[in-house]
């Protein structure tokens, strides 16, 4: 029986590479690493509001009239990084007296509940404009199209397969992010040093481009990479690969996709008795204090979730018939540094807090993101 | 079957096959270990794996009660997580908070089991759909209570349990705290079960709750201990991941079926009236060993899904294999 | 462990268990029309939305169909959110976007359904293991072989094949139609069948059953036979509506626990023997009409997860509260 499964799965994997996505796209590489340098336009200091490339959609045309309602299919509130753009999303929405109405339904993670969940607030009939965080990119693509015949729709985050949105807002994407953190390591260690590179799950895209572009800038400049793995995004399993590796070899920096469980990568250093090594996370308060306080050598790039306001933004904007870049929005995504980490930290925020918020002027922060 | 060896060489067999296969398949992970890592002998080496199956060493002797009850525990998982994302709640920074959240947390574990206990026994739910309820429903309120994202950290003297270290301890050099603990539940929860009533009523009620009853066995007093204990378990194990790896919500994931899964290696018969504390935390050593192997091989995370799946088949239809042979 | 029950009604009257289901359908139907009206959006209540309601739980709807029948017999089956994302790959990589190998992938997928199905029975008939701890094991095998080989969305469904999730017959979904059919089938067969009346048997009391010339592994095998071809084409039907199959998507709709739970929901008993189809398609629209008032009332997704689990419990006791048999 095992056989057949073997068999079948075998079958499956001989058609498998002419199918695959393609995570390691050397032009999308170029473009997001060129996109990383470019100035963006708009006003200095609120990055949400900001653009890369001077492309702009017309919107008065389309029909929509103030005051309106704003449809939000959300893909889940299920990690803390939606948990913070949510409530950025919901503080954004106040800001703005043309959105009169503003209702979110919650697919919790499933396609499949996503595709019903739009398909509801269509039929419902009371939405003007509406906002789609998809949750994956192709499963989406007929539910967006749907919406599209009816309203405008604005995505954001992931991608659908389909121009018809009236704009697709996210930032450089995740070639940019795995550049960002390599080129770091490989400006702070000598080649042939010792990389381990945790990842959180195969299979996801914004994940494995952040993977492909690391792998690559690291592989070419001739690190030692001593094992990628795959930690699920849990600390108790993260603290036992990186103890394990440590019984095993030196360490001399690590490479993180995401930086959720960095900090149970660095306690597990510090248990058994190491100096902590080069590190990348990402912008959650916990690293950041981490870093501050052990002074260490590190980088957070960003997938920053202030674009859950631009989407909001975006929407307003249509609403008012404003013109919006488009049909890509593509925002900037900045790193935290060494140079700017004390702007970052705040002790008061909650572990998770993603620090690359844009939130820091809205009027109920700290209170709204947890913070005291 | 026939029996062709002398009498001496099957008293023998009969010997062997009473040793819990349990112990055989440890023993045999642990020097394939060694042998793919003999750095495992050095104290580091084997307190880190010792440390590592603490929380499920622990949560799969609670969970022996419930199974030899009769019954199902789905609900630790979620209860794990609901401790930690509780416990940072309410120590909120604050290190002296660590003696009074502790023990509350122990005394929700228990709420948590008796309150399973008390579905299944009173309004007659099934304890796989009352504790699949449970778990659900302690999943959302962990992320009700915390808003979706943990809000405090966890103090140093909360996580003493689950992180520090004992050194200058002679012969070994070192002990984790969490190691210590795991002696003690297990120690205590063995005892309990292999040596007192409560231990004699849980096997009876699992064995046959009818007779159990006729012969003055307080069924349903003694099954809502069962579920309370493995409530308590959960709320250790919560305790000591919190103390190793920090806050996360999702930190409880999976853990409800490992724990039976090692119960099972340790020869637990679902559905009642067989099982016993120590093999389940050989099941719970075993069942680490193997994922300690399959990390040392290399071997990528679907392989060691399927070797889990396999395993697990294979010891229960080990199990039931001997059972028919010594007819018990 | 109970006495067997006769499945044929034999006293005239009111039957309880009967009629539990439909009251329960009932209650759900009228708060979903009450929390319409009470938040003025009485839109929700046209024709076209009902049947969006409807529409939301096919695949739950055909799962459970299949779980129906193995919880009958007093098994149960955690392996059907695996299989569903195993089939749905297996087919729209065999359809690669080609009309012309839709019948090559559906058979494949069927074929797959079954040979799982058949292992699974196996495994619980021949080598006597528990079929919770054998279906378990079988669904990591399953998603292990499978994440071994793909990672994301692969092959492409062609659009003829999107006919079945996005298809209309007039005003009715064609799923939804087919959906309907399948029940009929499901209950003719537990009805009219000397296969059903089998079943009920089995699930009432194994022993009594084989006593009375029933080949009772036989009738446990292919309940699992039919089990899993029922998941396979919750499959297909996942593939159509996605347009593709990815490795995540039965996990993720948490077809194994949610099929139990509208399974059970629907009346039919976790020990066997008592339960039916219609039960079982009114959990379904409980299900998905709980589903619908939480998002007409704009219940946060955190409060949600906790009503649900109260919710499945709830529904539980409502059936069994008035039993007197002592339940695992």
């Amino acid at each position: 029986m095992r056989h057949i499964i073997v068999a079948t799965s075998a079958l499956a994997i001989s058609a498998l590479p002419l199918h695959a996505q393609n995570f390691n796209d050397p032009e999308e590489f170029a473009k997001q690493q060129e996109q990383l340098q470019a100035e963006p336009m708009g006003p200095e200091g609120q990055p949400w509001l900001q653009h890369i490339g001077d492309s702009m959609v017309e919107t008065a045309d389309l029909g929509v009239e103030a005051p309106a309602t704003v449809c939000f299919s959300n893909a889940g509130v299920n990690n803390p990084w939606r948990v913070v753009g949510y409530t950025n999303m919901t503080e954004e929405v106040a800001n703005h007296e043309s959105i009169e109405n503003f209702i979110h339904v919650d697919a919790e993670g499933s396609d499949d509940k996503q595709i019903a969940d739009i398909d509801d607030l269509l039929a419902g009939g009371d939405c003007d404009v509406m906002i789609v965080s998809p949750n994956t990119t192709a499963a989406l693509t007929p539910a967006v199209e749907r919406a599209c015949e009816a309203m405008p729709v604005i995505v954001f985050d992931r991608g659908v397969n389909t121009d018809c949105p009236v704009t697709f807002v996210h930032p450089v994407g995740g070639y940019g992010f795995g550049i960002q953190g390599a080129e770091f390591i490989v400006d702070n260690v000598e080649e042939g040093s010792n990389v381990l590179m945790l990842r959180i799950l195969p299979g996801v895209d914004v994940l494995e481009t952040r993977y492909s572009a690391g792998r690559r800038i690291l592989d070419e400049a001739g690190m030692n990479i001593v094992g990628a793995e795959f930690t699920d995004g849990d600390n108790a399993k993260t603290k036992s690969i990186v103890e394990d590796y440590l019984q095993r070899g030196e360490i001399d920096a690590v490479w993180m996709d995401a930086g959720a469980t960095a900090v149970a990568a660095i306690e597990a250093f510090e248990d058994s008795g190491y100096d902590i090594p080069v590190f990348v996370g990402e912008d959650q308060q916990d690293f950041l204090r981490k870093w501050q306080e052990e002074d260490m050598t590190a980088i957070a790039p960003t997938y920053p979730t202030y674009q859950w306001r631009t989407a909001v933004i975006a929407a307003a904007r249509v609403i008012e018939g404003e013109a919006v870049p488009g049909p890509e929005w593509v925002l900037p995504q900045p790193a935290i540094t060494q140079d700017n980490l004390d702007e970052f930290v705040n002790p008061a925020m909650p572990p998770l807090h993603y620090a690359m918020c844009g939130c820091e002027e809205m009027e109920n922060y700290p209170e709204a993101w947890g913070g005291n | 079957m026939t029996d062709t060896g002398s009498p001496r060489s099957s008293a023998l067999r009969r010997r062997l096959s009473q040793i819990n296969p349990v112990w055989v398949l440890l023993v045999l992970l642990i020097a394939a270990i060694i042998f793919m890592n003999p750095r495992f002998v050095e104290p580091t080496g084997y307190m880190n794996f010792l440390k590592r199956a603490a929380p499920l060493a622990i949560l799969a002797a609670g969970q022996v009660y419930v199974i030899v009850s009769g019954g199902f525990d789905l609900s630790v998982g979620s209860l794990i997580t609901l401790v930690v994302v509780g416990s940072s709640m309410l120590t909120n920074n604050d290190p002296a908070a660590t003696y009074w959240v502790i023990p509350l947390m122990l005394t929700m574990g228990l709420g948590v089991g008796a309150i399973n206990g008390l579905i299944v026994c009173f309004l007659r739910v099934p304890s796989l759909i009352a504790t699949l309820g449970m778990m659900i429903t302690l999943n959302g309120l962990a992320f009700l209570w915390s808003g979706g994202a943990p809000r405090g950290y966890l103090p140093d003297t909360f996580r003493f349990f689950g992180r520090e270290l004992i050194r200058d301890v002679p012969l070994v050099r070192f002990i984790p705290v969490s190691v210590l603990v795991l002696i003690v539940v297990v120690g205590v929860f063995a005892w309990a079960m292999h040596r007192t009533n409560l231990g004699r009523h849980i096997h009876a009620i699992g064995d046959n709750p009818v007779a159990a009853r006729l012969a003055g066995v307080p069924v349903n007093r003694v099954r809502i201990t069962a579920f309370m204990i493995s409530g308590l378990s959960g709320a250790i194990a919560g305790i000591l991941l919190g103390g190793f790896a920090g806050v996360s919500t999702d930190v409880g994931a999976g853990y409800e079926l490992q724990a039976i899964t090692a119960a099972v290696l340790g020869g637990a018969q679902l559905l009642g009236g067989k099982g016993s504390v120590p093999a389940a935390f050989g099941g719970a050593l075993a069942l680490t060993a193997i994922f300690t192997l399959l990390n040392f091989l290399g071997l990528p995370q679907p392989v060691r899904q399927v070797v889990q799946g396999l395993i697990l088949i294979a010891a229960v239809a080990l199990a039931m294999h001997r059972r028919k042979q010594t007819g018990t | 462990m109970s006495i067997a029950s006769d499945t044929r009604p034999t006293r005239k009257g009111f039957r309880f268990d009967r009629w539990a289901p439909l009251l329960l359908l009932g209650g759900a139907f009228s708060i979903y029309v009450a929390v319409a009206i009470a938040t003025g959006q009485t839109q929700y209540l046209t024709f076209d939305n009902l049947i969006a309601i409807l529409g939301r739980s096919i695949a739950l709807g055909i799962t459970a169909i299949g779980q129906t029948f193995v919880i009958l017999v007093a098994s149960i089956d955690l392996s059907v959110a695996s299989l569903i994302s195993a089939t749905a790959v297996l087919a729209s990589v065999v359809m690669d976007g080609s009309p012309a190998m839709i019948l090559p992938a559906v058979l494949a997928a069927i074929a797959l359904g079954g040979i799982v199905g058949l292992a699974n029975g196996l495994v619980i008939i021949g080598l006597k293991v528990n079929p919770l701890i054998a279906t378990l094991g079988m669904s990591l095998i399953i998603q292990g072989c499978l994440s071994a080989f793909v990672s994301n969305f692969a092959g492409e469904v062609p659009s003829a094949f999107q006919v079945f999730a996005y298809g209309e017959v007039g005003p009715f979904p064609f799923a939804l139609l087919f959906l309907a059919a399948l029940a009929v089938l499901a209950w003719g067969v537990l009805r009219f069948t000397k296969f059903g009346s089998d079943m009920y048997a089995v699930g009432g009391n194994e022993e009594a059953a084989r006593f009375a010339g029933i080949k009772t592994g036989r009738i446990v095998i292919l309940s699992h036979i039919i089990c899993s071809v029922c998941a396979s084409i919750a499959g297909l039907y996942l593939a159509s509506r996605l347009r593709s199959g990815a490795p995540w998507i039965g996990s993720d709709g948490v077809y194994d626990l949610e099929s139990i739970a509208v399974v059970v929901i629907g009346g039919t008993i976790l020990a066997g023997g008592r339960g039916g189809i219609w039960g079982t398609m009114a959990g379904m629209l409980i299900f998905s009409l709980i589903d619908s008032v939480f998002n007409i009332a704009g219940v946060d997704s955190y409060a949600k997860q906790v009503l649900r689990g109260v919710i499945i419990v709830a529904a539980v006791a409502f059936y069994a509260i008035n039993s007197k048999r002592i339940v695992a």
